[in-house]
């Protein structure tokens, strides 16, 4: 089969490797919960409020708590300056991260309130929502809100017709030889391994896409454990 | 507390597996696997399974003495804000004393500090009640804030840590569960010294051997660290339980 022009990452990775990860908890002392996930050079930092009552009243479940998550990139988080605000992307990773978030957390105890998650990005190398995500669903255990169990998320794709994991913002969004490249964020559950989000856009065949979902099961495994790390090694207080 | 089995597990983390264990507090069955279902520190005691939250939002249960301020006056009761999800309704049928409805302000206003106890935990909101000894509203002295998670060490082993805090600054201190504790003294000196002493407590609290830095920590405040036993009864009996259920 025809190798295609990218046989060798620029930064020498493997194609299946992904860039170093650092994952931090309780970065916000004063919030409910907080948490920092780093991969490469892509920051995200993630904080939660709540449970609290909810405003505007008529927002309210009586059912159930609801999620509610806002993601943003920082004006200073790429070369260009972002303009601060919601955008249409922002608005729309908000959503997504809300939905892939509410699967696995159970906020029924808590009806009529709102749990806030807060995603910002102070550092940007592409992967920013899947770093994102593994941030929030840091800082959502870390504010001992009910979860199902946790998540992880890695960005994998197809660079001309090699299948790569973890693309950096060259794979993602500057190489366009080729057949150029595709992007795929997955969503993986801890406990299930079931897929909480899954989006797509670029040209991938049948048989290479069930291979990248594979490769992102494997990958999320070795994100589970740096998270399982940051979570476990926390130094707050023991009762002896 | 059972001393079974003590870690720190994540949520979706198998704590034990087998049919024979009785899932409790944030923890799940999924088939034979008795599952952590939030954030916190297994304990395992005989064959009942719990998770103990060790970070997070303060979460009220019966019997607690939680610190909170008035925030709304309603036809029938006071609303109480504590740092919780929702706010406490102490009605007046659960203050100790007769009280005119259309003089309700006259005896707690809007803004107004109480000590409380949990008397319901449900779904909408928390009912509370302030007709025992020890509850009531708090005149003077000042509220600091410590978080929920400080609170079982603060509190000490029976309340021996208390005790040595108010053995040897003369000053009252009440710890609410929900993280708020307050001092009241003859003299703002003393309740300064006590708020910077319960403030080390709260930076230190992984320590071991926290009882005896305290100690010392306080000798070099200039008091003496006498372990009289106060003549004067603890008014917060009901809050040295640590987390116990």
């Amino acid at each position: 089969m025809d190798k295609g022009l990218y046989t060798k990452r620029e930064d020498g990775r493997k194609m299946a490797e992904v860039r170093p990860m650092n994952a931090k908890v309780g970065i916000v002392p004063s919030a409910d919960g907080s948490a920092s996930f780093e991969t490469g050079n892509t920051k995200a930092i993630a904080v939660v409020r709540g449970p609290r009552t909810l405003h505007p009243q008529h927002m309210q479940n009586a059912q159930t708590g609801i999620l509610r998550v806002s993601y943003g990139m920082m004006p200073f988080s790429v070369s260009d300056r972002i303009r601060p605000g919601p955008n249409r992307r922002s608005e729309e990773i908000s959503k997504v991260s809300e939905w892939a978030l509410s699967s696995v957390i159970d906020l029924r105890e808590f009806p009529n309130t709102v749990v806030d998650v807060f995603i910002q990005i102070p550092q940007a190398d592409a992967g920013t929502r899947v770093a994102g995500l593994n941030a929030a669903a840091l800082a959502l255990a870390h504010a001992g809100i009910p979860m199902k169990e946790m998540i992880s998320a890695i960005g994998v794709g197809k660079i001309d017709k090699t299948l790569v994991v973890d693309l950096d913002k060259y794979e993602d969004s500057e190489y366009h030889d080729g057949e150029g490249s595709t992007d795929i964020p997955v969503v993986v559950t801890s406990r299930t391994k079931e897929i909480a989000l899954l989006q797509l856009d670029g040209k991938i065949s049948i048989p290479e896409f069930k291979e990248t979902i594979e490769m992102a099961k494997k990958a999320c495994g070795d994100i589970l454990k740096v998270q399982m790390d940051a979570l476990k090694n926390v130094t707050e207080e023991q009762d002896e | 507390m059972g001393k079974e089995k003590r870690q720190i597990v994540i949520p979706g983390e198998t704590i034990v597996s087998g049919n024979e264990f009785l899932p409790g507090d944030g923890v799940y069955r999924d088939g034979a696997d008795v599952v952590a279902g939030r954030y916190g520190i297994a304990d395992v005691t005989e064959k009942h399974v719990r998770v103990v939250p060790i970070s997070g939002a303060y979460y009220p249960r019966r019997g607690n003495t939680i610190i909170g301020t008035i925030v709304d006056i309603t036809f029938n009761g006071w609303l109480i804000d504590f740092g919780g999800a929702q706010n406490a309704f102490l009605p007046v049928s659960e203050v100790p004393r007769y009280i005119n409805k259309n003089e309700m302000r006259e005896f707690l206003d809007f803004g107004e500090s109480v000590i409380v106890k949990v008397w319901d935990v449900k779904s909408r909101g928390v009912d509370v009640s302030m007709k025992m000894r020890g509850f009531g509203k708090i005149d003077g002295g000042m509220i600091i804030s410590v978080g929920p998670h400080k609170v079982p060490r603060i509190i000490g082993k029976e309340g021996s840590m208390i005790k040595l805090i108010k053995g040897a600054t003369g000053c009252d201190v009440t710890v609410g569960q929900n993280g708020k504790v307050w001092i009241s003294g003859k003299d703002s000196d003393g309740e300064i010294a006590t708020k910077k002493i319960i403030e080390f407590i709260a930076e230190n609290i992984t320590l071991v051997g926290l009882t005896e830095k305290v100690e010392n920590f306080i000798k070099n405040m200039g008091f003496k660290s006498n372990k009289v036993e106060i003549i004067k009864e603890n008014t917060d009996e009901d809050s040295v339980e640590g987390d116990k259920e």
